[in-house]
């Protein structure tokens, strides 16, 4: 065998390590994963038996944790999809080691929100009403349209990348039952050199398709708020504002996930501080985008000065809910900025504890966005308090723990990594960038 | 076209709240107990609203008996995804209770909040089964229920004057509230009827409509001397 064949076959036998070595700390941290979601689950069930009475809303806060949740796992799910599908188009060499966990956040996380909505309904028996009897003067029904679209596409954007590293694995596991399975998803994939083309082709199709879905899903998210007549609801920018907080909240999200993968998968020649510097940048960038909105949202409702939207104005900054507020404030601008703009703290632990931070302050921007207008509805005369319940908790921890729990048992079935992407990228990546490049600059201009 | 609405006349009012006892009922609504007002989560398709204005000793009380709106142009049909929210032809603002999948968007975009959700099952006690309103349908746990202006009553109403080979009569049809008034506060009647009680009121100098700048043109008119401080 000769050098090159030797390298690759030690690129995909690294690669592989989580596929084909499960060590104690997996089954450790799955046993704890799930003694998180065992009280969600019973807490689910109990909601089911009697009702959302178990929960602590009321009139008028009927919206309280889990619209939260729907709207931050929503979010979350702009990590991925977006992320790759724009560095792949952009041509960025540095998305090869991290375009697949990426898309995985994304459809996984997609559940998590959908699952939330569902636990919000009143009847969940009737969920399919939305299908069966369709409004679609309601912006929810053109959340149901936009976000099941969404999945449906972010799934193949997902699958299509995977099928060359399923033919691998089909080869790895040959005649065991596991083996069987990777038969079957690999679609007879031979990597031939049409099949590549297609590959390539339809890759690149979806990942144009993807970038306005992922778009509309987080805009039309926010439409079931703006579409409103609630005070600090009702509001034009909350589109793109909810955009920009989606994004953000993803690659903070994406961050942390890779740590944890490079960590526990033993990736580090792969996930190199140069990712995390790149992604910082990207976080650094989204973040003061990000305050850009939040400061213009609230110095018009603070400008306008309606009574209306001071009271809401004036729960989030001074009332109720200022701890919430300012802390996100902190979390998601000043921390992520002191630490990101400086190449210094630049660094994986830098980026890592940024991305901790913008992720709590986000949730707590979804919290401080759908609590403080119910509080304080049009009518001065009537106002509202909200005390979440042990049940809330403990759905809302349950499903960050079973998120966890199905990206560690992706990382376990399919490799986490792009095997063919980073080969593609050791063979003909240097070459195509330097072609690139020189396409840059002026020619040669012969003297005389 | 018929257009009910109602005309409340808070000069009139004591807060006597009978208006709110035979809405209960009539339309079979739970009784509310300590633990649900505390947990604000009281079913009261009319309530009374206590304000207090000024300032100890000079104080005054004024009352405002809230049914549903029905505005003309309701923020709550909008939004609902599944239709189990609509204005009906006769301009009654109407909940589907069979439909309803207990979103509870609805809710969050009447400005007046004046629809209800049922986080239990609603419960009455045993001697207070045999009372209930047959004309009326429990509601089922997750659901959420509004004031109908008594619809039912309109239904019946209608199926007597078809029975009796008659048109059907302003005054056959009266909500449960407007009924019970021991003040004659509230007035019932066709909006679009310019010789009815209530379009006469509802145009006089001391009438007003809640938050009438958001454009909702609610059905339910108030009155009262001067200034309304809301």
């Amino acid at each position: 065998m000769d050098s090159a064949g030797a390298e690759s076959l030690k690129l995909e036998n690294q690669l592989l390590s989580p596929v084909t070595r499960t060590g104690k700390k997996f089954y450790l941290t799955a046993a704890i994963l799930l003694s998180i979601i065992a009280p969600g689950v019973f807490a689910w069930i109990t909601q089911i038996r009697s009702g959302l009475g178990v929960t602590g809303l009321n009139r008028p806060i009927y919206w309280g944790f889990y619209i939260t949740n729907f709207v931050f796992f929503i979010g979350i799910s702009h990590a991925g999809t977006l992320i790759s599908a724009i560095l792949r188009l952009a041509h960025a060499e540095w998305r090869r080691a991290i375009t697949r966990s990426a898309e995985v956040i994304t459809v996984l996380v997609l559940f998590f929100g959908v699952f939330n909505i569902i636990t919000d309904l009143g009847r969940p028996d009737r969920m399919f009403f939305t299908i069966s009897h369709a409004e679609f003067g309601s912006p929810l029904l053109w959340d149901v349209v936009s976000i099941s679209t969404y999945l449906f596409c972010s799934s193949i954007y997902l699958f299509l990348p995977l099928i060359p590293d399923i033919a691998i694995m089909r080869e790895k596991f040959n005649g065991t039952a596991r083996g069987f399975v990777y038969r079957i998803l690999a679609l007879g994939w031979k990597g031939t050199e049409k099949q590549w083309k297609v590959l390539q082709k339809a890759i690149s199709f979806m990942a144009v398709l993807i970038i306005p879905i992922a778009v509309s899903v987080h805009t039309v998210v926010s439409y079931v708020f703006a579409m409103t007549i609630q005070p600090m609801w009702h509001s034009t920018i909350f589109g793109p504002y909810f955009v920009t907080g989606a994004i953000f909240s993803g690659i903070a999200a994406l961050i942390v996930a890779m740590v944890i993968i490079r960590r526990s998968c033993h990736l580090e020649g792969f996930l190199k501080p140069i990712h995390f510097n790149n992604l910082g940048l990207l976080l650094l960038v989204m973040s003061l985008l990000w305050f850009y909105f939040t400061f213009t949202e609230n110095l018009t409702s603070f400008y306008g000065a309606e009574p209306s939207h001071l009271a809401v104005f004036y729960a989030k900054l001074t009332g109720p809910y200022a701890p919430y507020f300012w802390t996100m404030v902190f979390s998601c601008f000043i921390l992520p900025v002191i630490i990101l703009s400086n190449r210094k703290t630049r660094t994986i632990k830098g980026t890592l504890i940024a991305s901790i931070a913008v992720i709590i302050g986000m949730w707590l921007e979804r919290y401080t966005i759908v609590l403080p207008t119910l509080v304080n509805p049009r009518l001065p005369i009537e106002r509202g308090s909200y005390t979440p319940t042990w049940v809330e908790f403990a759905i809302t921890a349950g499903c960050f723990a079973a998120f966890i729990l199905l990206y560690i048992l992706f990382a376990k079935i399919f490799p986490i990594i792009s095997i063919w992407e980073i080969k593609e990228g050791k063979k003909a990546g240097v070459e195509e960038t330097v072609a690139r490049v020189k396409s840059y600059l002026p020619e040669t201009i012969s003297k005389g | 076209m018929t257009r009910w609405g109602m005309v409340i006349d808070l000069d009139r009012c004591t807060g006597c709240q009978a208006c709110v006892v035979a809405c209960k009922a009539e339309n079979n609504v739970p009784f509310s107990t300590p633990e649900l007002e505390v947990r604000n989560r009281v079913i009261s398709w009319m309530s009374v609203l206590t304000i207090v204005e000024g300032e100890f000793p000079e104080i005054k009380e004024r009352f405002l008996p809230r049914p549903c709106m029905h505005c003309e142009n309701p923020p709550c049909v909008k939004v609902c995804p599944v239709g189990a929210t609509y204005l009906n032809p006769e301009g009654i603002v109407a909940q589907v209770y069979t439909r309803c999948i207990g979103c509870r968007y609805c809710t969050n975009n009447c400005p007046y909040t004046l629809k209800y959700f049922n986080y239990f099952k609603p419960q009455w006690p045993k001697e207070m089964k045999n009372y209930l309103n047959p004309d009326v349908s429990r509601r089922q746990v997750g659901v959420v229920e509004k004031c109908t202006f008594c619809h039912h009553r309109l239904q019946k109403a209608k199926e007597k004057a078809r029975v009796e080979k008659r048109k059907l009569r302003e005054e056959d049809y009266i909500p449960a509230c407007v009924q019970t008034c021991p003040t004659n506060a509230l007035t019932f009647g066709d909006l679009d009827n310019p010789r009815s009680n209530v379009s006469r009121l509802a145009k006089s100098s001391r009438a007003f409509r809640l938050l009438e700048e958001l454009g909702t043109e609610p059905k339910v008119y108030y009155l009262t001397e001067g200034e309304w401080h809301g």
